[in-house]
């Protein structure tokens, strides 16, 4: 470890295939650092390759977010030989704990905000490609932060927007059933109120789509 | 719970959904009695499904004589008739089918269409005893990362474009490599594979739990024409490249179902490089790693039957009627009561 760690106060938070989040101490700042470690299977070259990618990749996409007005941890270091990226803790909390928590009206616009900040995403050609209610932070001021960003892309096709919204919903049905449906309904109402109705309306129609080709069908949160 | 057959039920599996003409023998336990088969070689470029379709009719009588003297059983002793239904190449399937109906009606017994994926895996288990993996099923029409969930085969992650297989045939055509019988594309360019030293960067195409190989496959071409290295070094740093994603989207499955098990089948399977990269993932997730021997790897009549036989000991057939061909069925439309029976 370089760069002044302190390594008394290291805990893995979530230990994902691609990389694994810590919760550490950075110059005295409570700060994630996300580590994408080696892959015993890939040849060392190929494998520093991908992993100096995706650590590139992912705050640069993450700062694309934050122009398109969507809020995302504010990223402290990038290092890109180790494969390392220590971004701040963002304290709130997940929407996942929230959503079913909270009154009706709140819930709604909460929704309504999710949908907005998604529709901003969009908009602006970034597909998050993992949207769970767990990689959402509510924050004591009411901002929701976007998190994860580990497989996102761009692009302004049908497609993958589709599926992005696809996964929302897949998740509000197995995580947040009770009210999932009204949920889905104000995230594409806040989403319109980004995009527009025309392309909300493609965007549906795609969703739709993708529910009756029947794939996707397994869980994956 | 449909009635238990005794052991001396044989089923006939029928397998044409590409390249290959199979049939097989299997007995209801589960015993492969002979597996006969004869590919189509074309002169030159990839399969011409017409073409193909011919062969397939013409060698189809020799096969399946050659599959019942093998197993030494009479068609009269043939109690089911299970045919590869798709998904394949429409030509090909049609002919499979024709001879499965034909005998089906002649011998007066029932006949059960089967899914060539669903084969796959099912064959795949029977060999390796394995009893909920994940599969990792590689051929040259086919990518698929799946596992069993809720009643059907649920696809995880696939190719977006061209499969595995056939980035390897077409580079390995496109760089002037020849295939032989007993040696196809792909073993020729896992020899080769071997010798190479130098690792040329090829683009990684990996799309959330999805792949893409065809950009993979147009590079490796480019790499080796501008002189980027010796072929032995672009077969090298294109298997790498590859397995490499396969083995990631692998590993992504089964850490989020925590299967006991990983499954490697299909005709790449066979790739010894493929087999030890996913057993190290295997390994590191405490998953038994299982690869489907050799002689059932590719496209065959067995894993037809096997899983002809399964389907119909949980009450399912197809009658003549509605044994149409379905040339892109998908792996998750079929439903496999069979796998919860257990």
């Amino acid at each position: 470890m370089r760069l002044g760690w302190r390594q008394n106060s290291v805990v893995l938070i979530k230990k994902g295939a691609e990389a694994s989040l810590y919760l550490e101490t950075w110059h005295d700042r409570k700060v994630i650092m996300k580590r994408r470690l080696p892959k015993k299977y890939r040849i060392p070259e190929l494998d520093n390759m991908i992993r100096s990618q995706r650590t590139t990749h992912e705050p640069h996409i993450m700062h694309k977010a934050k122009e398109a007005g969507v809020p995302t941890p504010t990223i402290l270091m990038v290092d890109v030989a180790d494969a390392n990226i220590v971004m701040e803790f963002v304290e709130g909390k997940q929407v996942k704990e929230v959503l079913d928590a909270v009154s009706k009206e709140e819930r709604l616009s909460l929704c309504r905000l999710i949908g907005k900040m998604i529709g901003r995403l969009h908009k602006n050609g970034i597909i998050h490609g993992d949207l769970t209610t767990s990689n959402m932070i509510l924050t004591p001021y009411g901002k929701v932060v976007f998190v994860d960003f580990g497989l996102s892309e761009r692009s302004v096709e049908l497609e993958p927007k589709g599926v992005d919204l696809h996964l929302m919903k897949r998740t509000l049905n197995s995580t947040h059933y009770k009210h999932a449906k009204e949920c889905f309904k104000a995230i594409m109402d806040g989403y319109a109120e980004s995009v527009g109705e025309k392309e909300t309306k493609q965007v549906t129609a795609k969703i739709r789509e993708i529910e009756k080709r029947g794939r996707y069908v397994a869980d994956r949160e | 719970m449909p009635k238990k057959k005794p052991s001396h039920s044989y089923c006939l599996g029928i397998e044409s959904t590409a390249d290959d003409f199979g049939a097989a023998v299997v007995s209801f336990d589960g015993k492969v009695l002979s597996n006969a088969n004869d590919a189509y070689l074309p002169k030159e470029g990839g399969i011409h499904p017409r073409e193909a379709a011919r062969h397939h009719a013409e060698v189809s009588e020799k096969v399946l004589a050659e599959a019942f003297e093998t197993a030494s059983v009479k068609p009269r002793e043939i109690s089911l008739v299970a045919f590869s239904q798709g998904p394949g190449l429409g030509p090909c399937l049609r002919t499979g089918a024709t001879a499965a109906r034909a005998l089906a009606s002649y011998l007066a017994v029932p006949l059960v269409g089967v899914n060539h994926c669903v084969g796959h895996i099912e064959i795949g288990k029977l060999a390796t005893g394995a009893v909920d993996p994940v599969t990792l099923y590689v051929s040259g029409g086919n990518t698929i990362v799946s596992a069993f969930e809720a009643g059907k085969y649920r696809i995880f992650g696939e190719t977006l474009d061209i499969a595995m297989g056939n980035c390897l045939d077409v580079f390995a055509r496109a760089v002037g490599l020849q295939q032989r019988k007993g040696a196809p594309f792909g073993a020729v360019v896992e020899e080769l594979a071997r010798k190479g030293k130098k690792f040329v960067s090829l683009p990684y195409t990996v799309k959330g739990m999805d792949l893409s190989f065809s950009g993979l496959h147009t590079a490796a071409v480019n790499a080796f024409e501008s002189n980027k290295g010796t072929v032995e070094d672009i077969c090298y740093s294109l298997q790498e490249v590859a397995f490499s994603m396969l083995t990631e989207v692998t590993e992504r499955a089964l850490a989020h179902t925590q299967k006991p098990e990983v499954l490697l089948t299909g005709g790449v399977a066979a790739n010894k490089k493929l087999q030890s990269m996913l057993k190290v993932v295997a390994d590191e997730h405490g998953a038994r790693f299982c690869v489907v021997p050799l002689k059932l790897a590719a496209d065959n009549g067995a894993m037809i039957a096997w899983a002809g036989i399964l389907a119909y000991n949980s009450g399912i057939s197809t009658p003549i009627e509605k044994s149409f061909v379905n040339v892109k069925w998908r792996l998750e439309e079929v439903y496999a009561p069979w796998v919860e029976a257990k």
